[in-house]
């Protein structure tokens, strides 16, 4: 009785594998970004970005709660495409670098909201504080590429406040929230 | 009078010595306070904006004086032969120190194709991102180098303090005015 229990457990784990495709994030082509944005002085936005990180995911578009995202940011890359901004937001004002050299994400729960849209929930990492945020995601497109390969692209957004992430530098009232915005391309394992 | 002699320092030596003291130790006290400002400071674009300015016409003036110490006679060492010899090391490392502190801070603020702005006067060109998370590394050096230049400049004030109050011997004066051996030293 208990073996068969186990076995028809493996059996739906192996059948549930088969059924969500396996992804790998195209970074290496650069078909993903992570990017941010933030208010300066309340005056205009301010974006950037990570420029290395890599992740995988999972996912079948009959399935979609069966979904899984994880995806690791190397946080030296940030880049605002301003040297000394830079040199200081990955200072020990900000993100601290040295000392937290990765952020990351990996969901924990999706909800399929139809039409393509999800709820991907998860832990986010950032300034060595972990909290569950919620990405709203939908789904650009996927299928065969021209060459040879199958992709399956989304884009997400979120926000999250610094002072969450022990980020307390005052950059004034309306800059204490970060809007993350990542356009994520897997390639079909 | 104008140049160095084997007795004593002339008065260009002397002048581009304290002028470079002031402005070495000035940058130094600006640098260290201006990176702990907050945002809504109103020298918060201002004070790294003089650093920077500064800093490039300190570049100048110390190649300047460079060339003008190699191109007069240096006056001969006091004290003894293992004081000569430290000093003379100190005076190396302090040189060292400085053209390290003025490449690594050009390349934090050039690491984004940015240039250098001398007061709105000029612009000194950037070179580009020459290595990885230059501004990054560029600046630990920076940092690093500072203090350990202003950790040098102590042990070289007080060793021309120790000459003055405790030997007794010309060293710190002849930084000040030079000395004319027949008038002063008869």
């Amino acid at each position: 009785m208990k073996k068969t229990l186990i076995a028809a457990s493996l059996l739906s784990l192996l059948s549930f594998g088969a059924l969500a495709a396996d992804y790998v994030i195209d970074t290496k082509g650069a078909h993903a970004s992570i990017n941010f944005k933030i208010k300066h002085l309340g005056y205009s936005w301010l974006t950037g970005g990570f420029n290395k990180f890599d992740g995988t995911f999972s996912y079948d578009a009959a399935q979609p709660e069966a979904s899984k995202v994880a995806v690791t940011i190397d946080t030296e890359s940030f880049d605002s495409n301003h040297a000394d901004r830079d040199k200081h937001i990955k200072g020990d004002d900000f993100l601290h670098v040295s000392k937290f050299p990765q952020a990351k994400f990996v969901s924990t729960k999706v909800e399929d909201l139809g039409d393509g849209n999800l709820k991907i929930m998860g832990d986010f990492t950032l300034h060595g504080v972990t909290n569950s945020i919620v990405i709203d995601t939908q789904k650009i497109g996927e299928g065969k590429d021209p060459w040879g390969g199958y992709r399956a692209g989304f884009e997400g957004t979120t926000r999250i406040a610094l002072a969450d992430y022990g980020i307390t530098y005052n950059l004034g009232p309306a800059s204490t929230y970060v809007d993350l915005i990542l356009n994520v391309e897997g390639i079909k394992q | 009078m104008f140049k160095n002699s084997h007795l004593s320092y002339g008065w260009l030596a002397i002048a581009l010595h304290w002028l470079s003291a002031i402005v070495i130790i000035g940058m130094f006290i600006l640098g260290l306070w201006m990176v702990d400002l907050d945002f809504y400071n109103a020298w918060y674009k201002d004070a790294p904006h003089y650093h920077k300015s500064v800093g490039i016409l300190l570049a100048l003036l110390i190649a300047i004086r460079l060339v003008a110490k190699l191109m007069q006679i240096s006056p001969q060492g006091v004290g003894k032969r293992w004081e000569q010899k430290t000093a003379k090391l100190v005076h190396l490392l302090l040189y060292l120190g400085l053209f390290s502190l003025f490449i690594s801070g050009y390349l934090i603020s050039t690491a984004d194709d940015r240039g250098i702005d001398i007061f709105n006067w000029a612009t000194v060109p950037s070179l580009g991102e020459l290595f990885a998370n230059q501004e990054d590394l560029a600046g630990e050096i920076h940092e690093w180098v500072a203090y350990s230049l202003i950790a040098l400049v102590s042990l070289h004030a007080l060793a021309a303090l120790k000459h003055h109050f405790i030997d007794k011997d010309l060293t710190l004066k002849r930084m000040i005015k030079p000395i004319n051996q027949k008038k002063d030293l008869s």
